[in-house]
């Protein structure tokens, strides 16, 4: 069995000698066609027979893993790629530390993995079905591309957790890929079960904060769960971290050019004062005032994702060792945490404060601790684009009490600044922190497609490199205008 | 306990529950506030619930009967998103004495029979609409209803996962009404108790965990709909109007607790109590409309909300008074009438709601873990519901004849129609029948003598009282068998005397308080659950149970 290369003479492409697991396959197969359906049924039929320059992943070597190639999104090879197995892998934390790691699932955990693995399975289509009809306005091409690019491979995501659930799980794990099917982003009936991935995603800028904020966190739970004593999960993670990538480097360029687009029209304008919104929107680009609002919605909406700060099910899973913490192997401890403590922040009496809690208990608080980091980099990048221009604005990361809805903030007002305000206080300035309808409404003015190859809508700056270093006037899409 | 614990609530002091009536419909939310448990060091996440939270639902299911006979159908909910109930909170539990733990499910479990019993009783029915998870004592506050609706919104479940996460039981009637109220079967019933997770969905329906399965989008409109067509359907006659329930006036002090118709008095050198309760002193109100117009001031109402108070004070807040002596005093005459106006107006809503109420109080006594004793002296007026008394303590003893320097009228005990089937047990028995479970006809030779003073020898012969003594030996044999008592081990005790109190058959009610309560009274013993390295005390650090695999 060739474990580095795709094999692609089964419908299913795999690298895990699904042709000689038969029980498995049959499985597969069965759960397929409910899947091409919800496909068809999910992004616009003229896209589905549109031609999209897309990368497919051919092996797992980290050198060289993917190819590029017309394809009509239907067709795309989705398949179930396990990063290589790790010679004598041991479960990295938490009380079975230096055991061997797990090639099946252990019984007492199973439904703790079981749980797990559809969370994260359930935001993979989540954020296609959200996404699905930004194909109609975007900015070009190259945008276009991005888009189904990042859709398939959630897509992709979405095998990879099933293939684990119909694999490892049994009769449960069978219906539970069903499920997968069957809920849906923003459904009455049955929703995602992420309350982030039941919000539509109306517009391309909030496409990019998605892909830069949201995405992040999917890569920090990918993170942990990639050191899973649990072998098979660990190994399909570490695979679709490689793909994720791509997805925040399509939120960070994107947001990127959307600045540069700004700060290049106000000065070809003569525009200084970036708050002189009206000026600037009537160049037909977004202020930048109004894209830190954004900012401070997604980044926000996506802190909530954490869940709460102190956690018995985040300590669990981590003394189980079902789920560890970013760069588990390079952070210098015990790895069991059981006599450690890490500060957790608590409002008592009105105040802010920091509390030592044990370690355990605040697995989710670290991780979004490691997020925020993560997440900071990219800011940094876009002030640099904006002190390269001249003019004077700079990003702010708001306080991480502000406008959240889960953990210790969600019971108080907290401003940007990270001041506890009152609700009156809070109710009067938030359309200065969050984007309003009106904000909105314009966003959605400019998203006028642009389907012209080379060609960008003004509110977007060209991309600096192409995908697959093709030149600027590539045809990543070929529409079909039927 | 530095802290007395108050049973005494109303909804304006409500912190967890809201109650909206729309005519013969009432809507119950639960929605718990975090920050307001009864004790420090926990938060009530997640709509988990602690005693204090236990308590307004007591008030709220009393209310609904007193103060709202209109009401048909209850509709039991959550306000918050997501979430029904995540059950009794772990940490309160984690954190609480043993004694708290045991007196904490007694009292939640006879909540959940109050509600239950209200469709049986007075045709209130109580319903659930289950949106999010349903958890544990969640599920069931839900099993508690007579009808459990559940949204099909692919997350929301309901679950007892106390075994997989505790290493507890579902204590509040969970593994019983599973089996014996919904009939789930066996094997299905041993799956869904051992995933954490539970069960949702279609498989709730066809396993019988829920009865109805709604779309999400069509949950709400459903569950009016269901709501009113049960109000519609119900057999309750229509009241207009109830009676208020106002504050009782109470007195606590260093060594007794005063209330207008029952007086404790706390000898804790002697680890006793003395509840004494008084007769009526007026005659009893002439029809229905005076009942009614006396509101909560009627002795038959006054006197069981005292009592019920009082047993349940001495429960929570005098843990180490092991015995209780009752005692009467008043016109045993006066306590027939006023409870003849009930017996003779069986289908008045009010009398209904008062008689049902005495049976419930009665109950409470007869699960109470203290050794009961009754002392029936001269000037006492054990008769009708206060001679069931008699037959709810452990032991009886009765004064025969006169007592020198005593000139209270002679004692003697009067037996109603109500003793014959008004106060049922929990075994479905009337306390009688429980006595002479093996000489039914004891029974019938008593029924042919309601309404006669029965003296001490009579009563004696006819089995009502464990004894009668005279004035020479009655002052040393009540206090040997006190201070006897007060040397047994309390464990031996409650053990002994619980066996000994239910004789009979089983219903849910005592399989609920026998076999599942005693089980889990084992277990919040062992180490397994409550040692340090148990899996309650371990609960949300995130290291697991250490338990022992000897099975014992």
């Amino acid at each position: 069995m060739d474990l580095i290369n795709v094999s692609y003479d089964s419908q299913i492409p795999n690298n895990v000698g699904l042709s000689s697991d038969k029980k498995v396959l049959k499985a597969l197969e069965k759960w397929h066609p409910g899947y091409i359906n919800w496909w068809n049924d999910l992004i616009p039929q003229n896209f589905q027979d549109s031609m999209v320059y897309l990368r497919t992943a051919v092996s797992v070597d980290p050198k060289g893993w993917a190819k590029f190639d017309y394809v009509k999104m239907p067709d795309y090879r989705w398949g179930i790629l396990l990063a290589p197995a790790v010679e004598g892998r041991t479960i990295p934390m938490g009380e079975h530390l230096g055991e061997p790691a797990w090639q099946e699932v252990p019984g007492e955990y199973r439904n703790m993995l079981k749980r797990l693995i559809v969370i994260q399975g359930d935001t993979e289509p989540g954020s296609v079905e959200q996404q699905r009809f930004l194909g109609l306005t975007a900015p070009s091409l190259y945008d276009m591309r991005n888009l189904f690019q990042v859709n398939v491979e959630e897509g992709r995501h979405l095998w990879a957790m099933v293939y684990l659930l119909q694999k490892y799980f049994g009769k449960d794990g069978r219906e539970e890929a069903d499920d997968m099917l069957v809920r849906s982003s923003g459904s009455d009936d049955s929703p995602r079960m992420l309350g982030a991935f039941n919000e539509e995603t109306p517009d391309w800028l909030s496409f990019f904060m998605f892909t830069y904020f949201t995405d992040r966190d999917g890569k920090m739970q990918l993170e942990s769960l990639a050191q899973s004593g649990f072998d098979p999960l660990s190994r399909t993670v570490r695979f679709m971290l490689t793909e994720e990538a791509h997805h925040m480097f399509v939120g960070e360029t994107g947001v990127g050019r959307t600045i540069q687009a700004t700060l290049d029209a106000m000065n070809k304008a003569g525009i200084t004062d970036p708050y002189d919104i009206a000026k600037i929107r009537d160049l037909g680009v977004i202020d930048l005032p109004t894209i830190q609002k954004k900012l401070n919605l997604h980044y926000t909406l996506s802190l909530d994702l954490f869940g709460q700060e102190v956690s018995t099910n985040a300590a669990n899973a981590f003394n189980y060792g079902i789920k560890g913490r970013y760069m588990e192997q390079r952070i210098d401890d015990d790895h069991k945490l059981q006599n450690d403590t890490y500060p957790v922040t608590s409002i008592k009496d009105g105040k802010i404060l920091t509390e030592d809690v044990p370690a355990l208990t605040a697995i989710n608080m670290r991780l979004r601790d490691d997020y925020v980091r993560d997440a900071s980099g990219g800011v940094g990048r876009w002030n640099k684009l904006i002190a390269k221009s001249g003019v004077q604005f700079e990003f702010k990361m708001p306080h991480e009490g502000f406008h959240r809805q889960i953990g210790v903030f969600s019971s108080v007002a907290v401003d940007p600044d990270g001041a506890i305000v009152s609700a009156e206080e809070w109710a009067k300035r938030q359309d200065e922190w969050l984007p309003t309808k009106e904000d909105g409404a314009f966003i959605q003015s400019l998203m006028k497609p642009c389907y012209e190859p080379g060609k960008y809508a003004t509110w977007i700056a060209p991309p600096k490199v192409g995908i697959d270093n093709k030149p600027g006037d590539f045809e990543y899409v070929k529409l079909h205008m039927a | 306990m530095t802290k007395i614990i108050n049973f005494q609530t109303d909804p304006s002091q409500y912190k967890h529950w809201k109650v909206e009536y729309d005519g013969a419909v009432a809507n119950l939310f639960m929605d718990v506030d975090e920050d307001g448990g009864l004790f420090d060091g926990y938060q009530l996440k997640l709509n988990s619930y602690d005693l204090g939270v236990d308590i307004e639902l007591a008030d709220v299911v009393q209310r609904m009967r007193f103060e709202h006979p209109e009401v048909k159908v209850v509709v039991m909910q959550s306000a918050k998103d997501k979430v029904f109930c995540a059950g009794a909170n772990i940490r309160m539990l984690g954190g609480a004495a043993h004694s708290h733990k045991v007196n904490f499910c007694k009292f939640t479990n006879e909540t959940r029979n109050t509600y239950e019993a209200a469709l049986a009783d007075s045709a209130q029915n109580y319903i659930c609409a289950v949106k999010g998870a349903c958890a544990g004592g969640g599920y069931e506050l839900a099993l508690a209803c007579n009808h459990i609706m559940l949204t099909d919104d692919s997350a929301s479940s309901v679950s007892l996962p106390e075994v997989p996460l505790l290493a507890v039981l579902p204590g509040t009637g969970g593994l019983t009404r599973v089996t014996d109220k919904r009939k789930v079967r066996r094997d299905l019933a041993d799956v869904f108790c051992s995933v954490e997770e539970g069960v949702k969905g279609k498989r709730a329906l066809t396993w019988r965990l829920v009865d109805e399965v709604i779309p999400n989008s069509k949950f709400d409109e459903a569950v009016v709909a269901r709501a009113q067509e049960m109000a519609e359907n119900s057999a309750k006659s229509v009241v207009a109007k109830g009676i208020n329930l106002t504050p009782l006036t109470r007195e606590i002090s260093e060594d007794a607790v005063i209330y207008s118709t029952v007086e404790v008095t706390l000898d804790r050198a002697g680890r006793r109590c003395t509840i004494l309760i008084k007769g009526p002193t007026d005659a009893a109100p002439a029809d229905m409309a005076a009942l009614e117009s006396m509101g909560d001031q009627s002795w038959m109402l006054r006197c069981a909300r005292e009592l019920d108070d009082a047993i349940l004070h001495l429960r929570l807040n005098e843990i180490t008074l092991g015995l209780m002596e009752f005692q009467t005093q008043g016109d045993p005459e006066l306590v027939i009438a006023h409870e003849a106006l009930m017996l003779n107006n069986p289908d008045h809503w009010l009398s209904n709601e008062v008689l049902k109420y005495w049976k419930r109080v009665l109950k409470r006594v007869d699960m109470t873990s203290r050794s009961l004793v009754a002392t029936v002296e001269h000037g006492s007026c054990f008769a009708g519901p206060l001679a069931e008394l008699l037959w709810s303590v452990d032991r009886s003893y009765m004064m025969l004849e006169e007592f020198d320097g005593d000139n209270r009228p002679m004692a003697s005990l009067t037996l109603s129609a109500g003793n014959f089937g008004s106060y049922p047990m929990g075994n479905d028995l009337t306390r009688l029948q429980t006595r002479f479970l093996g000489t039914p006809e004891d029974v019938d030779t008593a029924q042919t003598r309601i309404g006669e003073a029965l003296e001490a020898e009579e009563a004696e012969e006819l089995g009502l009282v464990t004894y009668a003594y005279d004035d020479i030996d009655w002052e040393d044999e009540v206090r040997l068998f006190m201070e006897e008592r007060a040397s047994f081990s309390p464990d031996a005790m409650t053990g002994m005397e619980a066996n000994l109190r239910f004789a009979g058959p089983e219903t849910m009610e005592t399989r609920i308080f026998g076999r599942l309560t005693a089980w889990q009274n084992w277990i919040f013993q062992r180490p397994n659950a409550v040692g340090e390295e148990g899996a309650l005390q371990r609960y949300g650090t995130g290291v697991r149970g250490k338990y022992n695999m000897e099975r014992v």
